[in-house]
């Protein structure tokens, strides 16, 4: 009984997607739906092995994800190290603060124009959206969580007798951590989105381009493909935070089964 | 702060500790180092926030080892005054010595325990009891866990205990260095009437073991006179009434004068 309610549980958030799926591909088949709209859910099955097989897809998702991933950690950096030292430091957050808050209300993607024009359109112009993108998210976050951490345990880590910087790690940073993984959700899924709009525009590869090139080709299978990888790629972000928040906060009742129970 | 001095000041202390046979016999016994080490000496001290004084040259001696009960009504400078022999903040006039120093900021022997237990969510009990880590931290953590009843709690997590276990996971994190004097922020106000019992005996043999001097804040006049040997009455920033309780601790369920002090006590504060 349990086995099988375990099972229920893992499979009920498949069921519409799979309906929808299956509708899809009568509607193709039977020419209810044109495949210059949407090709049958078969025909990106097969453009997804075929690309596989010749190395494109892999080759793509590849440079793409890299260009995601030097992005997040040089915006993500930024933002963090930002946040800390505001959080800690008032003469930090008066000289910086209200500037960033002007900056942070600027679209990032607005300034494509000018970052082709300084960047041109290789990697260097990608990875800089996606910091900027990824910044303001992490940066607001790690402030507001530092902001947040409990006055009580601070001052009962210095009656402790802990000094700065055990203060810091022991007391600070972990109270601000949940706020920060806050952060970096949002962050990761402006990291996709920026990615996804400066590669259509200017890109030689990566998903992007791929979706790009097929559109000149009417390839609506490759450009549906691509959209799905982007999907998954989110998916994949997002599952790796949750799984990093999961090991982070095992010590908050919301991550304890036990508890969780009792409080309902 | 440099453990090696605090280790070593922590070592004198229990040569010290030795010599002077804690506890005291008598709840009202004098102080064996009293005179020139008088455990707590405030030296009027008074204290105002702005324009508002809330203390005004308070003159108390606390001898070393006396449990001293501190009470008043709300907004009577009791949590201020203790703030200010821990540390926390400075007097605006006058001065507190503790075992003959002026008290000058934050000192490793004198512990506080907070209304609230202020337990890190993100350590376990173990590492939550011995925060200041330090040599053998983990040993000398678990001993203290032992002797509040919690020897077996210390891999959970804190969101795991009762109120009631967490403050008392909060006084073995006090106990852990053995600290020379313990100030109590009114730790039992939070807790329902059996628990707070309960606390209090485990407070009462917990001081028999380690005899620390205690000063405790409390607004609950019936605890202070289960607890302290002396109680102090604050009122309007000074010393309303100075009563040494001299009913021995066992006897204090049955003693009639017990009542009595309690009236004479409710009609100052």
């Amino acid at each position: 009984m349990q086995k099988r309610r375990a099972a229920f549980d893992a499979l009920i958030p498949w069921a519409l997607p799979i309906v929808l799926v299956i509708g899809w591909e009568i509607a193709a088949r039977t020419g209810a739906m044109s495949s210059r709209i949407l090709p049958a859910p078969s025909a990106v099955a097969l453009a997804f092995w075929v690309n596989l097989q010749n190395g494109e897809l892999v080759h793509h998702t590849l440079i793409s994800t890299r260009r995601a991933l030097y992005g997040l950690l040089i915006g993500g950096g930024l933002g963090f190290a930002l946040g800390v030292v505001n959080g800690a430091l008032p003469v930090a957050e008066k000289l910086t603060d209200s500037s960033l808050q002007m900056l942070r209300n600027v679209p990032h993607l607005a300034i494509i124009p000018l970052v082709i024009l300084w960047f041109g359109i290789d990697e260097s112009a990608k990875i800089f959206l996606v910091a900027i993108g990824v910044l303001f998210p992490i940066y607001l976050n790690t402030f507001h969580g530092i902001r947040m951490v409990d006055r009580g345990l601070v001052e009962m880590g210095r009656v402790y007798g802990l000094n700065a910087v055990e203060l810091y790690w022991r007391v600070i940073l972990p109270g601000a951590l949940p706020s920060i993984l806050v952060g970096l959700r949002y962050a990761l899924g402006i990291m996709w989105l920026t990615l996804i709009v400066a590669e259509t525009i200017s890109a030689q590869a990566g998903i992007g381009y791929m979706t790009m090139n097929a559109r000149e080709f009417l390839q609506t299978d490759v450009v549906l493909l691509g959209i799905i990888i982007y999907a998954l790629l989110g998916k994949l972000a997002d599952m790796a935070t949750r799984w990093l928040e999961r090991r982070a906060l095992a010590w908050h009742p919301s991550f304890q089964p036990q508890l969780v129970a009792v409080a309902l | 702060m440099n453990w090696a001095v605090l280790y070593a000041g922590q070592r004198e202390m229990e040569l010290e500790a030795a010599e002077t046979a804690w506890p005291p016999s008598g709840p009202t016994a004098e102080s064996p180092r009293q005179g020139e080490s008088v455990g707590i000496r405030l030296e009027q001290v008074s204290k105002a926030f702005g324009e508002r004084t809330v203390l005004c040259d308070l003159s108390i001696e606390i001898a070393a080892g006396q449990f001293v009960a501190v009470v008043g009504r709300s907004g009577c400078g009791k949590t201020t005054l203790l703030r200010m022999i821990a540390g926390l903040e400075p007097a605006s006039g006058g001065q507190i010595l503790v075992e003959g120093n002026a008290v000058a900021g934050l000192r490793g022997d004198v512990r506080l325990l907070f209304q609230e237990p202020r337990l890190l969510p993100w350590h376990r009990v173990i590492s939550n009891v011995g925060i200041a880590r330090g040599p053998d931290w983990k040993a000398l953590a678990q001993t203290a866990l032992e002797d509040v009843g919690l020897g077996d709690r210390g891999a959970e997590w804190p969101a795991t205990l009762s109120g009631g276990q967490r403050q008392r996971v909060a006084l073995a994190r006090a106990l852990v260095r053995r600290p020379r004097c313990l100030l109590m922020d009114e730790p039992f106000g939070a807790l329902d009437a059996l628990t707070r019992a309960e606390m209090h005996q485990l407070l009462l043999r917990v001081r028999r073991e380690y005899g620390f001097t205690a000063i405790l804040i409390t607004h609950d006049v019936r605890e202070a006179l289960t607890l302290a040997d002396r109680i102090i009455v604050l009122k309007e920033g000074g010393v309303g009434l100075d009563l040494t309780i001299d009913v021995p601790q066992q006897f204090r369920a049955e003693s009639p004068s017990i009542p009595r002090l309690e009236q004479r006590i409710l009609a100052e504060v």
